[in-house]
């Protein structure tokens, strides 16, 4: 026993320290996740700071003050009045609803036709389909703008919707999930004599819910933010979607540079996702790490 | 009877089809070929639809075009700077964040707020951040005062300020996507190899050279993929926080040099625009062929 004791000392002598440099080593690592945190939501608290302060005390701040003892909402005012954003923002509505209504309903069709419909060419089809994935979008919106031109499309919804209402990717990722639905549902739906719209609408759909409900999800933050299509697709404010409208703010609108202004439009504007975002972030998180891609 | 139902049987699949095929085959198969074939025809005018002659005149126009080579210089430098950087930070955050247990999941939803933010938007707001005006040096310059340095305009200053804040966006709107597959991916690594190497003694660092880094490398090497991709494709970020005419500021992108010769005051050259976008995708194909080699020896399935 008596011999032990130096070993036993020694022993809880190296546990201490490295009990002292764990303790170190998490306590660098909060720091640094906690600085990132800050990175990232430092944007917003300072967009949200600016549009509340008045357009005279911003200009007359030359050392920007991190607070505000004396908040307005005008700036919201004039971000309404002043320039369209409440038209940009109907646009976008509108967009964003019809764009994401029309293509559920064609991948759902499609997706359903994959997975348990037994037709000639079905295998092949989907393999071109597959195919179609590799097609970077860049490449096929030359043409497109030539088309929506030629076709006198511009400025007018269905122009900015149209090319937008099919996704090859979507309609692998309801396929795969249609499939995990047990055949025997679907033999027995046949034998009672139910026709396949119906099996679709009132078995696969309901079943299939979660996956449709990510899918509709990832659109909906899609439309609301895409830019490209619709700067190239429009020209008259009246169809100008947000992102449009604020690069519009922005070189042409509130007069001189007002940037309080300009941020609440930004907070507007960056509202609605944020809103969707925090109801639902297990869901979209989930959904993008199965099929999201961005940077 | 039975001949006719699987008659049926064929027309029905296909009608369900139908809707999906005919958006596909109009706005991304005929398209596709439509730009190769606009890319060969030289002096196309958009407004009578008529051409010269076919060659590979447009591909040496946008090959000498200094506009394009600044692009395609912006464009190479920002995903050399960017793609490694933001790979790496994320891997450290996500690291980090597996590590502890407290805060870990608000922690990874803040993370994650910059993926569901408009680009253009929140550009507007890194721009007021880092620019000059009159009646103040930004935010950001204030603290570069702070600490001694001398003030930059970031936004209509010189090029390497302007790139430095591009990238600096960049990497900030590409961090939840990264932070997001990597954190999955390392939760996702069996913990009973952990176990076995903290038995045997082994060092923190050895554990992650030798147990993480390669469980983790097929989602690592996916990201850089996916980040190279994307960061060649960059031009929303670019317009955010240098307005919509980029060539003026130096700071256009591939992408962004093909919507230019498209549409806008340099507009109306679907022809260039279609060359340009077809080297583009030369480029990238070329770059994600390299990488597919190089994971095929450092990569553990």
């Amino acid at each position: 026993m008596k011999e032990a004791h130096p070993g036993e000392a020694r022993y809880a002598k190296i546990e201490q320290t490295a009990e002292r440099r764990s303790t170190a080593a998490r306590a660098v690592t909060y720091f640094f996740l906690i600085l990132w945190a800050a990175i990232v939501l430092f944007p917003f608290y300072w967009m949200i700071l600016t549009s509340v302060k008045s357009y005279g005390a911003y200009n007359s701040e030359y050392i920007p003050k991190f607070f505000t003892l004396s908040p307005t909402l005008q700036n919201y005012v004039d971000a309404f009045t002043a320039v369209p954003l409440a038209r940009y923002f109907v646009n976008t509505i509108i967009f964003t609803l019809l764009t994401t209504a029309i293509m559920i309903v064609v991948i759902t069709l499609a997706a359903f036709a994959f997975s348990r419909l037994d037709f000639k060419g079905r295998n092949a089809a989907f393999v071109l389909f597959l195919s179609l994935m590799m097609i970077p979008g860049e490449l096929v919106i030359i043409t497109n703008f030539v088309t929506i031109t030629n076709l006198d499309m511009r400025n007018t919804f269905q122009g900015l919707i149209l090319p937008s209402v099919t996704s090859v990717f979507y309609i692998y990722l309801l396929k795969e999930n249609f499939e995990q639905v047990p055949d025997s549902l679907y033999k027995a739906a046949k034998v009672d004599g139910t026709s396949d719209m119906k099996y679709l609408l009132k078995v696969l759909v309901p079943i299939s819910r979660p996956t449709l409900i990510t899918v509709t999800i990832l659109k909906v933050i899609e439309c609301w933010n895409s830019y490209v299509w619709p700067r190239l697709i429009t020209d008259d404010e009246n169809y100008f979607l947000v992102s449009n409208g604020i690069q519009e703010i922005r070189e042409n609108g509130f007069g001189r540079e007002n940037i309080p202004a300009m941020m609440a439009a930004v907070v507007v504007i960056s509202l609605p996702l944020i809103g969707l975002f925090l109801i639902f972030h297990k869901k979209i998180m989930a959904g993008v790490s199965r099929g999201g891609t961005k940077g | 009877m039975i001949k006719w139902k699987s008659r049926f049987n064929n027309i029905k699949g296909w009608l369900y089809l139908l809707p999906a095929i005919l958006f596909l085959g109009f706005f991304m198969v005929y398209p596709l070929i439509d730009v190769f074939v606009y890319s060969f025809e030289e002096g196309y005018n958009s407004a009578s639809q008529t051409y010269f002659g076919t060659g590979t005149y447009n591909y040496s126009y946008v090959l000498h075009d200094p506009y394009f080579l600044q692009a395609l210089k912006n464009t190479f430098l920002l995903v050399v700077i960017t793609v490694p950087l933001s790979t790496g930070i994320a891997l450290l955050i996500s690291v980090g964040l597996n590590s502890i247990k407290p805060l870990r999941n608000l922690l990874q939803t803040v993370y994650f707020l910059p993926y569901v933010t408009n680009t253009l938007a929140v550009g507007l707001v890194f721009m007021i951040l880092f620019k000059k005006t009159a009646y103040s040096d930004g935010l950001v310059n204030l603290l570069i005062q702070w600490f001694g340095g001398e003030s930059v305009d970031f936004i209509d200053g010189p090029y390497w300020a302007k790139m430095f804040v591009l990238c600096l966006y960049t990497i900030w709107v590409v961090m939840p996507f990264k932070i997001l597959i990597l954190t999955s991916a390392l939760a996702s690594v069996n913990q009973d190899y952990y176990k076995a190497a903290r038995v045997d003694g082994t060092s923190k660092f050895r554990t992650f050279m030798r147990i993480t880094l390669p469980m983790i490398s097929p989602m690592l090497f996916y990201l850089v993929i996916t980040g190279f991709i994307g960061a060649f494709k960059a031009y929303s970020d670019a317009v955010a926080l240098f307005g919509t005419n980029l060539n003026a500021a130096g700071m256009n992108t591939i992408v962004g040099y093909v919507y230019d010769m498209l549409y806008g005051d340099s507009g109306g050259y679907p022809s260039y625009a279609s060359a340009a976008a077809i080297i583009l995708f030369a480029i990238v194909l070329t770059i994600t062929c390299i990488n597919l080699l190089i994971s095929r020896k450092n990569v553990h399935y």
